[in-house]
């Protein structure tokens, strides 16, 4: 066996993210409140309390701006909860996949229906927040229709990412490390507070090479009535953290897991 | 039949030749060799730490060995082992029940591991339900349930899938005298229609009733393998003198190394072993010493050849 083996994907996580989404309907009411509860207070207290300090950007209102990228931080915030502390979770704590490693389902299996269950959750909470951007009518037409299977790449990207972290998680302590480190820069960095424009250039070439922008520079477009541009390239630097983060996770995770 | 044909050998159902584990350069698993007949119930026995976890999770893919060759239901594991768990089933040493459903939710999400649909997995999890005699708790969570009904339902679990194998590992420790006996009435019926078992104990007497054949392991090393009745025949005098209490150790300390037997003690327990007990009885009847008689059991074999001294 090589020390890196590639993850075998297979419609079998479909039983594994189909239990996740069994138990997260069991709780669905609090569930969706979280999923609207929270953007709206974030957009009502940021938009307008500083949308009057800071009035338009360019063409933009404030609140339109802050809308598109409050959208792409909830997709990568609820994908990484879910693919660290969830997933611990159910693997540390609750021994739920050592429960499904006695059924005909691999490691690979399970790695990949929690990633696309981080996706899906974080397209349930970055899709709450698009209907409340459209209520408030902070969305232009029905191209940001087109934002949404963005938001589901760009989910899997952050879930399989945090599952890199889960992979060498001793306790959940070790997440803090992950937001600290990751999670909040990229935040600050990737212009769903500010433009860009506005950092260093050396700093805005650090942006640039996370994930977060590129989720940012599609989505933000698509919310505000224009086409983006240079997709593939924002799209392949997304799919690319993705793949890696599973390959990586995968491996790391067998080598936790079935020694 | 063409009197030619060789006769027919059933192929096992498990099969492992010279299966060797290491953590961290420690040899848990020391060329284990074993053979699983079809409908058979095998037993592994030993100390804590001996390796019966580490082989099971071997037998069920669920840990890559480092030598050695295994196949399980005819296919080649680790490499077909995702096949090989569509048809077996799991009773895990610690329970892994899921703590986010309810009993009958439980059954249901495992049937959907397995791929099972509509009709026939309600059905399967009702016949479930009533073998385990969970039928009246089937919308009660996890966290409610006793020690032995978490148990039960594990087992139930396990059948989701009508295995032709069960694996079970220490199926009833730290279960009451009823809720053991239950789980052995379950596995009794098992064997009856015709599915193997292969489990790990710590129960002498679990191990015999239910165990055709067994192997008893130490430090990862197979001592022993054999029925239980041919290892007790095989390794043990036939017969067993217990004695205790001071007077008893003063008597035994007193005979001057011509005692007819074979004598174990510790503190002030003495167990003498035997091939015929009546010139010993007749001794310690005459100095009016207490004494129990008993034949030798699996127990006895198991402590000869795995030692004395505590494990772990
Ligand atoms: N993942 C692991 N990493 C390191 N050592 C391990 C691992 N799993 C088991 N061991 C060691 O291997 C030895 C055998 O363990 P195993 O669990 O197979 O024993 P066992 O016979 O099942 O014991 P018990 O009766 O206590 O369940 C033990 O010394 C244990 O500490
Ligand atoms: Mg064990």
């Amino acid at each position: 066996m090589s020390a890196f083996p590639l993850p075998r994907l297979s419609l079998r996580f479909i039983p594994v993210w189909r239990r996740n989404l069994r138990v997260w309907r069991k709780i669905m009411v609090p569930s969706i409140m979280g999923n609207f509860g929270e953007p709206v207070l974030y957009l009502l207290a940021f938009g307008y309390g500083f949308g009057r300090l800071v009035g338009d950007l360019g063409e933009l209102p404030y609140m339109v701006f802050l809308a598109s990228g409050i959208v792409c931080s909830s997709a990568m915030y609820t994908a990484s909860f879910e693919g660290m502390y969830s997933a611990y979770t159910r693997m540390s704590e609750q021994k739920t996949w050592d429960g499904m490693l006695g059924a005909p389902l691999n490691l690979d299996d399970i790695v990949l229906g929690e990633i696309i269950w981080a996706a899906t959750k974080a397209l349930f909470s970055a899709g709450a927040i698009l209907v409340v951007a459209a209520v408030l009518g902070l969305i232009s037409d029905l191209r940001a229709l087109l934002a949404l299977p963005v938001i589901l790449l760009a989910g899997f990207c952050f879930g399989a990412c945090a599952m890199i972290v889960t992979a060498v998680s001793r306790s959940y302590d070790f997440f803090l490390y992950y937001f600290t480190l990751a999670v909040t820069p990229m935040l600050l960095l990737s212009g769903v507070f500010f433009p860009l424009e506005q950092l260093p250039t050396a700093v805005a070439a650090l942006a640039w090479a996370l994930p977060l922008v590129h989720v940012v520079e599609i989505v933000r477009p698509l919310m505000t009535g224009a086409w983006p541009s240079q997709v593939p390239l924002h799209l392949s630097v997304i799919l690319v953290y993705g793949l890696v983060g599973l390959t990586v996770a995968t491996a790391l995770l067998r080598r936790r897991l079935m020694r | 039949m063409d009197p030619l044909d060789p006769p027919s050998i059933p192929a096992p159902i498990a099969q492992a030749q010279g299966l060797v584990k290491r953590y961290d350069g420690r040899t848990v698993v020391d060329h284990i060799d074993l053979t699983v007949q079809p409908g058979e119930c095998f037993g592994l026995l030993g100390p804590n730490g001996a390796g019966k976890t580490t082989t099971l999770r071997m037998l069920l893919g669920l840990t890559p060995p480092d030598e050695g060759a295994l196949s399980v239901l005819g296919e080649p594991i680790p490499e077909r082992a995702r096949e090989a768990r569509r048809r077996l089933g799991i009773v895990p040493q610690f329970d892994t029940l899921d703590p986010d459903f309810t009993v009958r939710e439980n059954l249901h999400t495992y049937a959907d591991y397995f791929g099972l649909k509509g009709r026939a997995r309600r059905q399967r999890v009702e016949d479930l339900l009533r073998f385990a005699s969970l039928e009246s708790r089937r919308d009660a969570p996890i966290s409610a349930l006793s020690g032995g009904m978490k148990r039960r339902l594990t087992l139930a679990r396990a059948l989701i899938n009508q295995p032709e194998l069960v694996v079970l590992d220490e199926p009833t420790t730290g279960l009451d005298p009823q809720a053991r006996h239950h789980i052995w009435q379950c596995l009794r019926g098992l064997l009856k229609s015709g599915t193997a078992l292969i489990l790990t104990t710590h129960y002498m007497e679990e191990a015999e009733r239910l165990c055709d054949r067994l192997a008893i392991i130490d430090r990862g090393r197979v001592v022993a393998q054999d029925s239980p009745q041919s290892l007790i025949r095989t390794h043990i005098e036939p017969h067993v003198l217990e004695l205790d209490g001071p007077t008893a150790m003063a008597w035994l300390d007193a005979q001057t190394g011509d005692l007819p037997a074979r004598l174990w003690r510790m503190g002030d327990l003495a167990l003498l072993y035997t091939l015929q007990a009546a010139p010993l009885t007749a001794a310690l009847e005459q100095a009016g010493i207490r004494y129990l008689h008993r034949p030798a059991n699996l127990e006895d074999v198991f402590m000869k050849l795995t030692g004395h001294e505590l494990r772990d």
